[in-house]
């Protein structure tokens, strides 16, 4: 079951045939059951992206780029990407206004890419990532969500000796999971709720695949930092803080570090931008001085912590 | 801040800024009643500032430990009559404005009414030059095509070297005498003329030893009188060093900087040279100074910082020279470029930052304020604690130090054909000027204006908006078959304007060479002494005259636009687009919309964009490089517009990249305002691509949010950006630390934030005394956020 999750693709034998007969550029695949519809061209080491952000400094050491992968099988009521999700290239409408004029027109998101694609657009920064000791981040959605195209995103970033960061909730198979830590330098490993009921009635899915794995990581000797969101009555609540210290201090290896995402409430105009239903509401937005005690608290257990990522 | 440093900078942030009538009076004076009409005319002129320097009145402030005035008191601005006469209607301009005024007392008037203009009309050097240039000059001034920088002002934009730091005015005098004895008399053709520099130059020596001798005495008298026994020892002090410096070389802390400041009036006295004058790599001329004393425990690192940052009000004091007309336009601020640079390397090549540089960062982050300007040159030899301290001083928000790359400085200088070690003595003034320190006269001719010739462009050389032919006819738009046919057009356009402006300029050199020479700033610049030869007259060891460029980026999206949506897509025909420029993109939205989002944009690492900034620079630099002037120097490019960039908008259509009419064009290197997209890694790869080695300067700005900065790690990033930029080559970049909505706030409630200080376009300003159609560029300006 935990490799049809990470592997969706092994359930659609049929395309395989794709691949014999060559048909993937064909251009439109018709699926029906799938809540995240894999496309075909998966399999000839095709991902499908939504963003390749560049200058981005909070996802890791120094200067990076950001790839965030489409599809993740979380469902966390907080997502910022709320156009992550689903890992269907699909359009929104965008807007803009010129004059007395408004200009409609249907932004795609999402673009299924090579690794050679991906690979010649990280190319671009690699000035910046040298310089600055910084290197490229595989974001989400959820990048082990497309593991086989991610793995060859990753042997391409050793070949480039590009710092490869993977940023992920770690939910997937440990069988998946340990072939892609060969190739990564440092894991962004988020760490929600605790409470496993409570994980489950915010993210969809249950933490226990997610903490196992993390032990798993930080026993093979991987660098792991772990990120918290902060999320006023969800995350951040007195109870899932200190639990969450607890579990830290308690596990055998260490993290190298702590980072506190503080939530900011602008995501809501996203979720009505792509029709989606923000469940949210109107929560306030975290400060960083908000943060500034539970930082003390994870810094007094021995953790180095960071405001932000 | 100790108090008397608090005092003294109040008293120079609320002195009021005014003309002074004194200089020109004493010249006026001079002229009519005391020249010898058979002296030569540097001797003419090195007696006139001796006229100056002996009768003008002393001032010494209160609590100051550096003395010494240009006007009777700070920001009281002399005029220099004898290069632009102002006229009373200038005068009530000047007065009455309502930003970069100097007020003007009905005494002030009537000198100027009685005494000032009835002598010098008609005979000002910008009497003889306007009536010197052609009709085509005119006209394509008039249009706005470019600016002309000596039309005001003298040529300068030239730095100190290593020789003022270590010798007095009477071991320059005993360098003329050598000069002068060796003269060939026999068998140089120039010798006579020589003869004539080199007396003039010993005048002016002297002068300038009588006029620190006239502080002394001041200084003394007071002494006398002052009750308060710290002070009257400080007095006695202070005239202690005036007898000693400038005539002798200086031997204390206290004394070089002094020093300097007596050199800094003698020449921004003499004339109004662009860019005041500047003392160079002023970490390396202190630092020994500083040593010396600190090991003798004569002085603490307190007295030191105290001394400077009295120096820094100095600079405060002042203001640029008061400008009218274009000139007001093209460099419309106070500020008068005195750009103080710290790091680099030193002459064997190794890192140069030593305990100085650190110092006189802690005094620019303590003083803030407009004047001097500061730098850091950045070379890879340059440790990160460097860069990063700089960085730190950018986040608190007032644009300085900006940063410049020495490594890229060197290989320029080097290209200019000079020696390694002189290369390594340069270094950066004005704005983002390339210069070897001490030794070159590298003078800036004026603004270019590269758009407003491809709107010339797609009107078969007629400017639309004062109706006349001034250009070539390169072709009716519907001629044009091809981009390239466009792309020659411009071309063809653009070598015809530099023909015209180069041509103009070489006249204007000639005036200044027969009327003005510069005998005091010779003695300060090598190799005139050696030569006999004064600044002017090509007397430096290197002479390069640059040109400079405004509007790369929207050059760059212009071209871009017409190339892809007349020539590629063939979606609207090149005589429809032009007709769409001229209505201002009336009732076309849809091509609007097309311009503003669906084309490739300068600033974003996009290729298909980044090739027309490529085509562009190649086109400007062969146009200009290469063509000679009268005093032997080369004509370069560089590419920085000051305010200039907003002039040059002002008189323009809408421009194919979808800028409205009369809207200010990009400024510097940096791409059109809010097209870049990407981040600043892209706009520096884009801006890279410019090969900045071939040029003497190229500015980039760039805007952060201040909560970018946040802590020590962000700090580093920003300094791996910098650095990454100068491996690609870049030459400068410099930060705005602010928010769009906090400059928003500002332009609504201007008393609020009347110490808030922005970046302009190599230098920094009060965000008050800018007009509103640069605040609103500048407000427009991407601004990078932390992702």
């Amino acid at each position: 079951m935990l490799d049809d999750l990470a592997h969706p693709i092994l359930l659609l034998g049929t395309f395989t045939t794709c691949k014999k007969t060559g048909l993937q550029k064909q251009p439109s695949f018709k699926f029906t059951n799938f809540t995240s519809i894999i496309p075909p061209f998966f399999i000839f080491k095709m991902g499908i992206i939504f963003d390749i952000k560049r200058f981005a400094v909070h996802d890791g050491p120094g200067i990076r780029t950001t790839v965030f992968m489409k599809g993740c099988p979380l469902s966390c009521q907080w997502c910022h990407n709320p156009e992550s999700i689903s890992a269907a290239i699909c359009t929104v409408p965008k807007t803009v206004r010129i004059g007395n004029k408004t200009f409609t027109e249907n932004e795609i998101v999402g673009r299924e890419m090579t690794v050679e694609e991906v690979m010649k657009e990280l190319c671009r920064e690699k000035i910046f990532m040298e310089e600055t000791g910084g290197g490229v981040t595989f974001s989400g959605g959820e990048p082990l969500q497309q593991a086989d195209f991610l793995q060859e995103m990753l042997n391409a970033c050793k070949a480039e000796r590009m710092h490869a960061t993977v940023d992920t909730s770690g939910f997937s198979s440990w069988k998946t999971l340990e072939k892609i830590a060969e190739n990564t330098d440092l894991f962004l490993y988020d760490l929600k709720l605790i409470d496993d009921a409570l994980h489950k009635t915010y993210t969809g899915v249950s933490n226990k695949l997610m903490l196992e794995n993390l032990e798993k990581l930080l026993e093979k000797g991987k660098k792991v930092r772990i990120r918290i969101p902060a999320i006023p009555g969800i995350t951040f609540t007195e109870v899932n803080i200190q639990q969450t210290l607890n579990y830290l201090s308690k596990l055998k290896f260490k993290v190298e570090g702590v980072d506190l995402l503080p939530y900011h409430n602008t995501a809501s105009h996203k979720y009505e931008r792509f029709g989606l239903e923000y469940k949210l509401g109107e929560l306030k937005t975290i400060k960083k001085t908000d943060l500034a005690e539970t930082k003390q608290r994870f810094e007094k257990a021995g953790f180095e912590v960071k405001i932000g990522g | 801040m100790t108090p008397r440093i608090q005092q003294l900078r109040e008293q120079s942030l609320n002195a009021v800024y005014r003309i002074s009538a004194e200089r020109g009076l004493l010249m006026t004076e001079f002229y009519k009643n005391h020249v010898d009409p058979d002296d030569s005319i540097p001797v003419q002129r090195a007696k006139s500032f001796e006229y100056i320097l002996s009768n003008k009145s002393i001032c010494i402030n209160e609590l100051e430990l550096i003395v010494g005035e240009r006007g009777p008191a700070p920001k009281a601005t002399p005029t220099y009559p004898e290069i632009t006469v102002h006229s009373l209607h200038d005068l009530e301009i000047l007065h009455s404005r309502e930003k970069v005024w100097f007020r003007v007392d009905d005494q002030t008037r009537s000198s100027f009414e009685k005494t000032i203009i009835p002598f010098w009309n008609g005979r000002s050097n910008r009497d003889r030059m306007m009536e010197a240039m052609t009709s085509e000059w005119h006209d394509a001034y008039n249009a706005g095509i470019f600016t002309e920088f000596m039309e005001q002002r003298a040529p300068g934009h030239t730095v100190a070297g290593y020789k003022i730091y270590r010798k007095g005015m009477l071991d320059i005098i005993q360098d003329v005498e050598e000069s002068m004895n060796s003269l060939d008399l026999i068998n140089d053709p120039l010798a006579h003329d020589k003869k004539e520099e080199l007396k003039g130059m010993k005048i002016v020596a002297n002068a300038m030893i009588f006029f620190a001798n006239r502080h002394a005495d001041k200084l003394e008298k007071l002494a006398k009188t002052e009750t308060n026994i710290e002070r009257k020892a400080e007095l006695t002090e202070i005239a202690r060093i005036c007898r000693r410096v400038p005539a002798y070389a200086p031997a204390t802390f206290h004394e070089v900087l002094q020093h300097y400041w007596f050199v800094h009036l003698g020449v921004v006295t003499e004339l109004n040279p662009w860019d005041s004058f500047n003392p160079g790599r002023l970490d390396q001329h202190l630092n020994s100074y500083y040593l010396k004393e600190i090991a003798q425990g004569t002085l603490t690192k307190e007295q030191a910082v105290e001394l400077l940052e009295s120096f820094w009000v100095k600079f405060n004091n002042h203001p640029s020279p008061p400008k009218i007309g274009i000139t007001a336009l093209e460099s419309s601020t106070y500020t008068d470029f005195c750009l103080i640079n710290l790091g680099g390397v030193k002459p064997d090549g190794t890192d140069a930052v030593n305990e100085m540089t650190y110092i006189l960062l802690d005094v620019i982050e303590e003083m803030r304020l407009l004047q001097p300007s500061s730098m850091v040159q950045l070379s890879k030899l340059n440790p990160d604690s460097f860069i990063d301290r700089a960085v730190k001083i950018t986040k608190t928000g007032f644009g300085q130090p900006s940063i410049f790359n020495t490594d890229a400085i060197i290989q320029e200088l080097l290209n200019q054909g000079k020696n390694i070690v002189d290369a390594r003595n340069g270094g950066c003034s004005g704005c983002v000027e390339t210069g070897a320190f001490g030794i070159e006269s590298y003078i800036l001719c004026g603004y270019f204006n590269l758009p407003k010739i491809l709107e010339l462009t797609l009107h078969n050389g007629f400017d639309p908006r004062t109706h006349k032919q001034i250009g070539l006819k390169t072709g009716e738009v519907s001629e044009f078959k091809s981009y390239h046919n466009l792309l020659a057009a411009f071309k063809a356009q653009v070598e015809h304007f530099v023909r015209i402006k180069i041509t103009g300029s070489n006249v204007i050199e000639n005036i200044f060479m027969e009327h003005m020479p510069t005998p005091f700033l010779s003695l300060i610049i090598d190799d005139c002494v050696a030569r006999g030869m004064d600044y002017i007259q090509g007397g430096s060891r290197y002479n390069t005259n640059y040109i400079q460029g405004v509007g790369v980026g929207t050059m760059t999206d212009a071209l871009t636009a017409l190339k892809k949506h007349v020539f590629e897509d063939k979606s609207i025909s090149l005589p429809a687009f032009v007709a769409a420029l001229e209505s201002n993109f009336e009732n076309n939205d849809e091509l609007l919309y097309k311009l503003l989002y669906k084309t490739p944009k300068y600033g974003n690492d996009d290729e298909v964009a980044d090739e027309q900034l490529v085509d562009v620079f190649n086109i400007y630099y062969d146009a200009v490089k290469g063509h000679k002037s009268p005093r032997g120097a080369e004509y370069r490019i560089n590419l920085l517009p000051t305010t200039c960039h907003v002039y040059f908008g002002s008189v323009m259509h809408a421009s194919a990249d979808g800028r409205k009419a009369g809207l200010p064009v990009s400024e510097g290197i940096s791409p059109v305002q809010g097209s870049d997209r990407n981040g600043p890694t892209s706009v520096l790869k884009s801006a890279a691509k410019i090969d900045h080695l071939h040029t003497g300067g190229t500015l980039l700005n760039q805007k952060f949010s201040p909560n970018f900065f946040e802590d020590d790690t962000a700090i580093r990033k920003v300094s791996g950006l910098v650095r990454s930029y100068f491996r690609m080559n870049g030459h400068h970049i410099q930060f705005n630390v602010v928010n769009a909505s906090t400059l928003r706030d500002a332009q609504k409630h201007p008393e609020k934030y009347r110490n808030l200080i922005v970046r302009v376009a190599g230098y920094s300003d009060y965000f008050n005394d800018l007009g509103l159609d640069l605040q609103n560029e500048i407000i427009e300006r991407t601004e990078h956020d932390s992702f």
